[in-house]
């Protein structure tokens, strides 16, 4: 272990099935230490079932000088929303 | 009675007496993460050593869990050696826990067996929490040995240094012998080779040495003990002691 501790972004997964949620994040110097420092910070309240780790330096963003030219054209295309359809009673989750 | 009591004693205050040295570490950790993970491994201690003392208080009946932790005296204790033994340098305190843990791991794992069935749940409760904190002070170990030169050299120290308090962990004595002969104890010279590979194998994996075997500390059955319980408990029961029946 000579590469000093970096951050790692924590997500948990509250039960199976669900998706892995970002909780916050931990300094570690490799992965073993990365997941179980995860584990002693997020997971003392029975929060989780499963943990993932990954090095922030890994996760690529947008920028938020680009968020007008990312996200502003979809402003106005109401089509894309499925808002045009009668959805039957039984369907209750969408 | 006597010996069943005795012997659930010694479980708790082996988990005792390793949870007060951890929570010495709080606020001391290296870093934010690892002092919350030590702390975290007291508290577990704290809690094993709890069921155990209560289990030991419903056996004989005159003393209560608190009590047993609290009003007892050096010699009334019967820890082994190893979890006394002070946290010095965080290494020191990785390898104490790890040669420790090891052992723990392969008791609770055959106490878990036991025709004590409260022995055994109580094992049974105990095992996940200890393979857990053996999983940690595994990948120090590893991380530590095959870190840095000076880590190299520092937790070899360690490791020479706390290798004579390995040898309780495979005594028995006339309690155990009982114990183990009504199917409520646990064999621990059998577990010798199970934790001689689990040792090696670290030691290996952490490009340490292994200490040859020789003098090897004993006492702690009889209630000896080094003279760090001594400051340990003064520190522990100070409170309990000065202030007697004092209420959060």
């Amino acid at each position: 272990m000579t590469e000093k501790a970096t951050v790692w972004e924590v997500f948990i997964q509250s039960k199976n099935g669900l998706a892995h949620k970002h909780v916050g994040n931990v300094h570690a110097a490799d992965k073993i230490m990365a997941l179980e420092n995860a584990r002693e910070l997020y997971t003392r309240r029975n929060e989780g079932s499963c943990i993932w780790v990954v090095k922030s330096s890994e996760i690529v963003s947008s920028e938020s000088e680009d968020s007008e030219a990312f996200f502003d054209p979809s402003n106005d295309k109401m089509y894309r929303h499925p808002t045009f359809y009668s959805m039957p009673d039984g369907a209750k989750h969408i | 009675m006597k010996d069943l009591y005795i012997y659930t004693l010694r479980i708790a205050d082996c988990s005792l007496i390793l949870g007060q040295r951890m929570c010495e570490w709080c606020s001391k950790g290296p870093t934010l993460e690892e002092d919350i993970a030590l702390s975290n491994i007291g508290l577990d201690l704290f809690g094993q050593a709890n069921g155990f003392y209560e289990y030991a208080s419903k056996i004989n009946g005159d003393k209560s869990a608190d009590e047993l932790a609290f009003k007892r005296n050096e010699r009334e204790f019967f820890n082994f050696q190893i979890s006394e033994q002070k946290n010095e340098h965080f290494g020191t305190t990785m390898v104490r826990n790890f040669l420790r843990d090891a052992f723990k791991y392969l008791f609770y794992t055959e106490l878990k067996s036991s025709k004590d069935e409260t022995l055994a749940a109580l094992a049974s409760k105990s095992i996940k929490e200890v393979k857990y904190h053996l999983r940690h002070s595994t990948n120090w170990v590893i991380r530590l040995g095959d870190g840095t030169n000076e880590s190299n050299i520092k937790v070899q120290k360690s490791l020479d240094f706390l290798w004579q308090f390995t040898g309780e962990f495979f005594e028995m004595d006339e309690v155990d012998e009982k114990m183990l002969k009504k199917g409520i104890g646990v064999d621990n010279k059998r577990l010798k080779s199970e934790w001689d590979k689990i040792v090696n194998d670290t030691i290996d994996k952490a490009k340490l040495k292994k200490p040859k075997d020789g003098y090897m500390a004993t006492g702690s059955k009889k209630g000896i003990h080094t003279e760090h319980l001594g400051l340990l408990l003064a520190e522990m029961q100070y409170l309990p002691r000065a202030y007697p029946d004092a209420k959060w």
